[in-house]
């Protein structure tokens, strides 16, 4: 049984004891504990089931590696699931539940799908595929359902995050991600050199393995202690910045790196502190140091509760003092897992033996286990690990061939099984942007390969590079050497010149024997109940998955990934990529390096979404424009809708008013009184310039150079593609200065379009271009009072029909606040709208609101606005228009010049596809019913018999009830619709009804323009 | 994230102060070209493996477009350059063909 030891654990402070709680048991651990070494500590060997098979799982492994141990870890409104037990560091009082069991961790009746498993297919690679295709509606309804509830991953929090997250933006000169022996001797190096250098660690301790190993010195002194005075050195230097529980998540082009800091996660609520920062580092030079990742080997039965990495066990022992078995048997084909048999013999633990896949076990690591009576058995391996929710025994063969393996070896009866199947160096980052890979035959890895592709920067030149374990030095003395090498090539790089060399650090190691090729251990019995073999813990792939998709011709490791899916889990394969595909390899019969690694992605082991989003939650998630009189909208009952980055009001809703009657009543008083509009949010763009009238020429379909000043004039923008993208009121405020006039939600693409065509095509006009939106309130003051409205509140402007006619302009004050007076109508009726210098805005409003309770003025929203400007037939960007449709299209044909040579988009009008004849033409739509409002978007057809699908003829754009008309109004896109005045249209609106309605004229109300021309 | 500088403001910008503007050195063709040239002009676009000339905005900074040369596949920067050019500038190509002497631009 898993147990803690009378003492050592380096990490651990035995004075300093942690209460916590799993699946509602009390349980104890220590200060510097991680869940699963505190859980190992109370032989909590059974951690959680597997995803598809719900078959007992413990843990494997003691760092970002493990596929097990994932738990729903904190309470309310801090739980959080899927999160691994090896990085998750005990703090008093923590909640953790296992997760994918039914209805309990010791009894869970998904485990009928594993002895289901043992006679049929189910679940072997592709079964999804295979197995759910028919009936079609079964998937939705039966099969998605009860897997969903069965294989699920966890549990979502229900409740609001209380953290806070936080973004943090950072320059370094080298960047070093990995706090193990490499990454302190590069950073030292960098340093040295005088470049600032950022060293992060993922884990909480600096040293890596280093901390762990009792074999290994350094400068004379064990490994961890010469890490840990190094770290030191490096935390009181300057020009080093350093952190720990900081994972580099992600490598990007051109030295930008994603580190992902857990500031708080080990003291949960910490005020003032975030929980998880997010680093967005830009490094001109890159050293990756994160060391290597220990391979499982592939037997019957290597899931069983009790069977661990060799280097896990050995971190446990060592780390925090806890020994994960009493009887103990080591499986490996290299020497490093010696290091565990030492470490359980000096725990105490009895181990039973060494079963080692080489025939010649003779290095000085075996030799140092011999030396202690451990019986190793040579050539021989595993054939089957027994047990259930616990490791009972093995059962030891000689091993014969790929797919044999003898008899009559002793039977053990363990509770623990170390096994290594070597060591894969951690190439993730290097991958993620470029770093190329080559298979080294010898070592058994993918090690970077430069030479192939790096990691480049701006420049074209290499900016990143592995170092250490990460570049396939495994052993201390290299690992050293290749670090310290890639610390000074990375500050010289940077353009630091490299001071003398550090001396080298002397390392006194056990030599090592080479890595043997063993891939998999047969099993006896083929088909016997606990004779899968287990390439990916958490995704449950065996090794007879794998050769099916091999067998049914997934060649590609890409596809084999996708069909077993293999390495897909939350992972990433970091156990069981390795062996995967040289189990591929073996089933194709071809070389490893041919059939290569899947691709690595970014990040590197789960960040949170909260990371990601940092300060972007709540209120800061989207950035809200409003105008000077938000304060008096709100206090004043208005309903806002967003409209571009705007929230403008919709409506002002009185006391028990309904929306529609709040739009209904504003429309009515503003046709029939007097309305006031907040337009603030209208785009304004001042162009200013001798060059001004020819490039505005340029820019609108019509003639805007003839414009006098003092006058406005309505203008269309259209793109090269001929195609209409936005609309407004131009105004000449001066001989060479205009204003323009946008949508609301499109002044800022208007204000690059017109940058882009001045820098990049026309740069020899003298123009200048300023988006003044902003700096500007503007109020609409529309009605048949509006005249009176305005002279009541007060105008130095002579604002008379005579002196100021409709599309003219003045300047002048309105109620003692500088203004500009616009005559023009969005609504059909006499209209003023007056800028005022946003300071002003306010003011000006309520001032006029003031004057204007005399005339019965009412403030309306946008829907009255879109409502009225339907009545009149007016169009609205994004409503008629799609970005497909022309001037032509929506009979403008008057605001498109024909004498001028040239404007943007004129080319295009004249493109077959621009005026064949059966374009979808704006119409008007009247209902059969008035009171039937066609539904917006709803598409018209000509035979309403016509089998489906059947071909429409064109849709709605704008339907609104018209309270002036008292009937429904709407505006179409109709192929040919200029044509079909007075025919009647079909629109089938679902189920089996079909809206009747005639084709009418677009502009509905005053046809001849009276109202607003007096 | 690629990191370009730019020639206008001399700043080192993250990609996402930049806004892409495509193909650099396209030439207008207006009313009077034919519908061949026009529709080269609107829709025919190079996509190299290697050298491009491409235009970038400072968009979240100057304001200024600029056009940078740059390596599809490395994604080196060879240069950038005011974009009130018609062709890229001399000491650019001379830098292109130091760093890539097959390229046949």
């Amino acid at each position: 049984m898993a147990h803690r030891l009378e003492k050592g654990g380096r990490l651990i402070d035995r004075s300093q004891p942690l209460g916590f709680r799993f699946n509602g048991r009390d349980l104890e651990g220590f200060e510097g504990d991680t869940l699963a070494s505190a859980l190992l500590a109370n032989d909590r060997v059974l951690v959680g089931r597997s995803f598809k098979y719900h078959r007992p799982r413990g843990i494997v492994a003691s760092g970002a590696e493990e596929p097990n141990a994932l738990f729903g870890v904190g309470a309310g409104n801090r739980f959080e699931p899927n999160q691994r037990a090896t990085t998750t560091e005990l703090h008093a009082g923590m909640e953790a539940i296992s997760q994918n069991h039914w209805p309990s961790l010791d009894f869970d009746i998904g485990a009928v799908n594993a002895a289901v498993a043992s006679m049929l297919p189910v679940f072997s690679a592709g079964f999804y595929y295979k197995t759910f295709m028919y009936p079609r509606a079964a998937w939705k309804h039966v099969y998605e359902p009860f897997i969903r509830r069965a294989a699920g991953l966890g549990k979502a929090p229900s409740e609001r995050d209380p953290d806070s997250y936080e973004h943090l933006h950072a320059h370094t000169d080298v960047l070093v991600i990995g706090g193990g022996i490499a990454g302190l001797a590069a950073a030292r190096e960098a340093a040295a050199s005088g470049a600032r250098v950022l060293l992060v660690e993922q884990t909480a301790h600096w040293g890596g393995r280093a901390l762990a190993e009792a074999e290994t010195r350094i400068d004379g002194v064990p490994a961890a202690d010469w890490a840990t005075a190094r770290a030191a050195e490096l935390e009181a230097d300057p020009s080093v910045v350093t952190r720990l529980r900081t994972m580099a998540a992600g490598l990007y082009d051109h030295g930008y790196a994603l580190l992902y800091e857990r500031v708080s996660d080990h003291r949960p609520g910490t005020p003032g502190a975030p929980r998880h920062r997010l680093w967005r580092v830009r490094a001109k030079q890159i050293v990756v140091a994160t060391g290597a990742i220990e391979r499982p080997l592939t037997f019957a039965g290597n899931d069983t509760p009790g069977v661990m990495l060799a280097g896990a066990v050995r971190d446990y022992i060592r780390l925090y003092g806890v020994c994960p078995g009493r009887r103990a048997i080591v499986y490996a084909n290299n020497d490093d897992a010696y290091r565990t048999a030492l470490a359980l013999h000096e725990a105490g633990a009895e181990v039973v033996g060494i079963v080692d896949v080489r025939h010649d076990a003779e290095g000085a690591l075996p030799e140092m286990a011999r030396a202690l009576q451990i019986p190793i058995h040579e050539g021989r391996g595993i054939a089957r690990a027994r047990g259930g929710k616990r490791l009972e025994g093995v059962e030891i063969g000689r091993l014969k061939s790929g797919t044999e393996i003898g008899g009559a070896g002793p039977a053990e009866t363990v509770d623990l099984v170390a096994m290594s199947g070597g060591w894969s160096p951690v190439v993730h980052l290097y991958s993620h942007c470029g770093g190329k890979l080559a298979w080294d035959d010898t070592a058994l890895m993918f090690r970077p390969h430069p030479e192939a592709g790096a990691p480049l920067g701006p420049d074209g030149e290499i900016n990143t590079r592995c170092a250490g374990a990460a570049n396939g030095e495994l052993t201390s003395a290299p690992c050293l050497a290749d670090a310290r090498m890639a610390g000074r090539a990375a500050a010289e790089a940077a353009g630091f010149t490299p001071g003398p060399e550090l001396p080298v650090p002397a390392v006194e190691e056990p030599a090592e024997q080479p890595v043997a090729a063993h891939w998999f251990t047969p099993s006896r019995d083929k088909y016997a109940h606990g004779t899968k073999h287990f390439v990916d813990f958490q995704n449950d792939v065996t090794a007879a998955d794998v050769r099916l998709a091999a067998r049914e011709g997934y060649e590609s490791v890409e596809h084999t990934k996708r069909y077993t899916t293999l390495g897909m889990a939350t992972d990433q394969g970091k156990t069981s990529n390795i062996n995967g595909l040289a189990l591929l390899a073996e089933a194709l019969g071809a070389p490893i390096q041919k059939v290569g690694t899947t691709t690595f992605r970014p990040p590197y082991t789960p960040i949170s979404m909260g990371a990601i989003a940092g300060q972007a939650a709540g209120p800061l998630f989207k950035a809200v424009r409003q105008t000077p009189m938000h304060g008096w909208h709100a206090a004043n009952g208005a309903d806002f809708e967003p409209v571009g980055d705007w929230e403008r009001p919709y409506c002002y809703r009185r006391e028990g008013e309904s929306r529609e009657a709040a739009v209904r009543r504003e429309v009515l008083n503003a046709r029939g009184h007097v309305g006031l509009l907040d337009a603030s949010t209208l785009g304004k763009i001042a162009v200013k310039g001798p060059d001004a009238g020819v490039f505005l020429d340029r820019i609108y379909t019509n003639m805007m150079s003839t414009l006098k000043p003092g006058r406005c004039r309505y203008g269309l923008m259209c793109n090269e593609n001929g195609f209409l993208f936005d609309d407004g009121v131009v105004v000449r405020t001066g001989a060479d200065s205009f204003l323009l006039h946008t949508t609301s939600g499109g002044s800022d693409r208007v204000a690059g379009h017109l940058e882009e065509w001045l820098q990049t095509e026309w740069w020899d006009l003298e123009v200048y271009v300023q988006n003044v939106t902003d700096h500007w309130a503007q109020i609409a003051v529309a009605g048949p009072e509006a005249r009176r409205l305005i002279e009541a509140a007060g105008t130095d402007a002579d604002i008379s029909a005579d002196a100021l006619p409709f599309m003219a302009f003045a300047e002048g004050t309105v109620a003692g606040c500088p203004a500009r007076i616009f005559r023009i109508s969005f609504s059909g009726e006499l209209s003023y709208e007056i800028a005022t210098p946003a300071g002003h805005g306010l003011a000006l409003w309520q001032a006029l609101h003031a004057a204007g309770e005399a005339f019965g003025a009412m403030p309306y929203g946008t829907e009255a606005l879109h409502v009225m400007r339907a009545e009149k037939g007016f169009i609205m960007i994004g409503d008629e228009t799609d970005g497909t449709v022309t001037p032509q299209d929506l009979g403008l044909h008057w605001a498109v010049s024909k004498k001028k040579d040239d404007f943007l988009g004129k080319r295009a009008q004249s493109r077959a596809d621009l005026i064949r004849p059966n374009r979808k033409q704006l119409v008007g739509l009247s209902t059969e019913d008035p009171a039937e409002v066609l539904p917006d978007g709803a598409h018209a057809v000509e035979d309403i018999d016509a089998p489906k699908p059947m071909r429409t003829i064109g849709h709605v754009t704008s339907s609104y009830f018209s309270p002036t008309l008292d009937r429904s109004i709407a505006m179409a896109l109709i192929e040919r619709g200029s044509e079909r005045m007075g025919e009647t249209l079909l629109f089938p609106v679902g189920e089996d009804k079909v809206i009747r309605a005639e084709v009418v004229s677009p502009v509905f109300y005053d046809a001849a323009g009276e109202r607003q021309n007096v | 994230m690629l990191l370009i500088t730019c020639p206008n403001c001399g700043a080192d910008c993250a990609e996402t102060e930049l806004a892409p503007g495509g193909e650099a050195h396209l030439e207008r063709f207006g009313p009077g070209s034919t519908d061949e040239d026009f529709a080269g002009y609107l829709f025919t676009r190079k996509n190299p493996k290697g050298v491009h000339f491409e235009r970038w905005r400072h968009a979240f900074g100057c304001g200024k477009w600029f056009h940078a040369a740059r390596c599809t596949v490395t994604l080196e920067v060879f240069g950038t350059y005011p974009a009130q050019v018609t062709e890229p500038p001399a000491e650019i190509v001379e830098r292109i063909r130091a760093r890539r002497p097959n390229w046949e631009g």
